[in-house]
């Protein structure tokens, strides 16, 4: 034990004496960037249109710089807090969740912002607990599994994997599935209309989709209160409404049953008063001060990522990158619309979902005739897939910065990780189909953006996240009394 | 690969969870504190960044002090002294 941790020291101070640049970890994560730079550049000089992909590109390098700078795991705001009571990233989630807020209410007085409202109904909340649930056993949000890959954690490209996979699944599934559909629900469906090519009535997600989601009501805080102001929508009722204050709520919440006894204790405040309790406040929000900084830059870059995308579609005159790509000659794995997913903000496991089918379409699956990928998505090459990407861009933001860090190692999971990847990420594919979303999509970016649905998805993926730590316990209890772990 | 767990000397533990990620290693640690008595040292080896910042956490609101830390290529060895 002792010659190890010397070992250690040794490194370490070896490491220290070295120039940066001569530093391995450093010089990788430069290579990393160089090759993004390169490979930009190149294709730049073939068609000046890929700006469009690569800005989806870079963003996600920034995404993935903080995710890691602040290990910012959305399932860890969760779990965290009911596994070990520690409420430091649901700090970083309220703190990145108010700033994002105002960048997005600021897009949406330039007339640029790219937002539109989620359904709000019951499937929020269920999507949200399975995905809740998931998350316990994978070990990560959908983001975090992105991010932490980027650390060389073979355990969380499972979990990428899966989601993948899992999703590509679940949208095409009929058979005895359709059975287990309403009839109200196939029956609306119908109603539609829609091309025969996607028969709609066969498929579970289908019905899903035509026969309840598209039925229900999508809207944002500032149109349900009447605000018929820009600004005063976008700032006060979307930002302010919406986001801001519920935060400030939660975070008063976290304050009064996670935080404040231990921080009076360590204070040693027996009768504390009101300015004790908002020094208190302060100390959680400042407590860890990477999740504080990655929470304010996640908020500031969302922000300009949906003003930059914004921007490029009125300049390109379209409403979707699928317009583009048919326009520079790229029409194979366009959606019967001519349209590929191309949200305008960040987003997650739809594009995770793409790269599943593709292979799959490749490998001889027929799964374009369903409204997921043939009327919505599509099935693009992941070489020009922009919102793809992104997630790559976060993978390679987060090694460098694990690079430059010394955090990067290729961990090799153990069986019973390897197995609660793939099985934690095939449920938060359900979960994000379900519920329309991950907590990127279905939470982060939509009560930011003024849509309420966004709070629903998160109150399930708590209560998801609730159980799942419950049975998690439950699973390491029993591990360690199998492994004569007791004290 | 399994967690490893075992006593060094008397007040002297050691936990091992490499190749975990979270919630293992933050979990793990929390069951063995608990059981840990006043003035006891914890060796903790880990490689998963993030469960780190959850550890200072909670050994913070739970008053136990993380007194050295090393990072070797990316595996964390920290000692905790039970508060």
């Amino acid at each position: 034990m002792s010659s190890e941790l010397e070992g250690i020291v040794v490194n370490n101070v070896a490491e220290s004496e070295l120039a940066w640049f001569e530093k391995k970890g450093n010089l990788y994560a430069l290579v990393i960037l160089a090759l993004i730079t390169i490979g930009s550049s190149v294709a730049l000089a073939v068609d000046i249109r890929w700006l469009y992909l690569l800005v989806y590109l870079w963003f996600g390098v920034a995404y993935g710089v903080f995710l890691q700078y602040g290990r910012f795991c959305m399932a860890s705001a969760v779990r965290d807090l009911f596994a070990v009571g520690v409420p430091r990233m649901a700090v970083g989630v309220l703190i990145a969740v108010a700033l994002f807020s105002l960048t997005a209410a600021t897009v949406k007085v330039m007339g640029v912002s790219t937002y539109y409202p989620h359904p709000i109904g019951w499937h929020g909340l269920i999507g949200g607990a399975v995905f809740g649930f998931g998350i316990v056993f994978a070990g990560g949000c959908a983001s975090g599994s992105l991010y932490k890959s980027g650390e060389g954690n073979i355990g969380s490209m499972l979990v990428l994997l899966s989601i993948s996979f899992s999703q590509a699944f679940y949208v095409t599934q009929g058979g005895w599935l359709n059975s287990l559909v309403p009839a109200s629900w196939t029956a609306s469906a119908l109603d539609k209309q829609m091309p025969a090519e996607l028969t709609v009535t066969d498929g579970w997600f289908d019905q899903f989709m035509a026969g309840y989601i598209w039925d229900l009501k999508s809207t944002t805080l500032a149109k349900v209160l009447g605000f018929d102001g820009v600004a005063s929508g976008a700032f006060i009722a979307d930002a302010l409404f919406c986001a801001i204050l519920p935060a400030l709520l939660v975070l008063i919440l976290l304050y009064a049953f996670y935080y404040r006894s231990g921080y009076l204790r360590r204070m040693k405040v027996d009768k504390p008063t009101l300015s004790e309790h908002l020094r208190g406040i302060w100390s959680m929000l400042t407590s860890s001060r990477n999740t504080a900084i990655a929470g304010l830059g996640l908020g500031i870059f969302a922000g300009l990522h949906m003003w930059v995308i914004g921007e490029l579609r009125n300049h390109y005159e379209i409403f979707n990158f699928g317009e583009l790509l048919a326009d520079m000659g790229y029409t194979t794995g366009l959606s019967i619309q001519d349209t590929v997913f191309d949200p305008g903000y960040w987003y997650i496991t739809t594009q995770e979902a793409q790269w599943g089918g593709w292979l799959m379409h490749k490998l001889g699956a027929q799964n374009m005739d369903n409204i997921f990928f043939g009327l919505e998505n599509g099935l693009p090459n992941p070489l020009i897939n922009a919102p793809g990407w992104m997630s790559i861009g976060i993978i390679f933001g987060a090694a460098s910065i694990a690079l430059v860090r010394r955090e990067f190692k290729w961990k090799v999971p153990s069986l019973e990780t390897a197995i609660f990847a793939l099985l934690g990420g095939a449920l938060m594919g359900l979960g994000a189909r379900i519920g329309l979303g991950c907590n990127i999509g279905a939470f982060f970016a939509a009560v930011t953006n003024g849509d309420p649905s966004g709070w629903v998805f998160l109150a399930g993926m708590a209560g998801g996240g609730y159980l799942g730590v419950k049975v998690f316990s439950r699973w390491l209890d029993w591990c360690a009394s199998r492994e004569d772990f007791a004290v | 690969m399994a967690v490893k767990f075992n006593k060094v000397a008397d007040g002297d533990y050691m936990l091992d969870v490499t190749g975990y990620v979270c919630p293992h290693p933050q979990m793990y640690t929390k069951k063995v504190l608990i059981k840990l008595d006043q003035g006891d040292v914890l060796t903790l080896v880990f490689d998963n960044p993030s469960s780190g910042e959850s550890i200072v956490a909670m050994c913070e609101a739970a008053g136990d002090d993380v007194f050295e830390r090393s990072n070797s290529g990316g595996v964390f060895q920290w000692k905790i002294r039970k508060g």
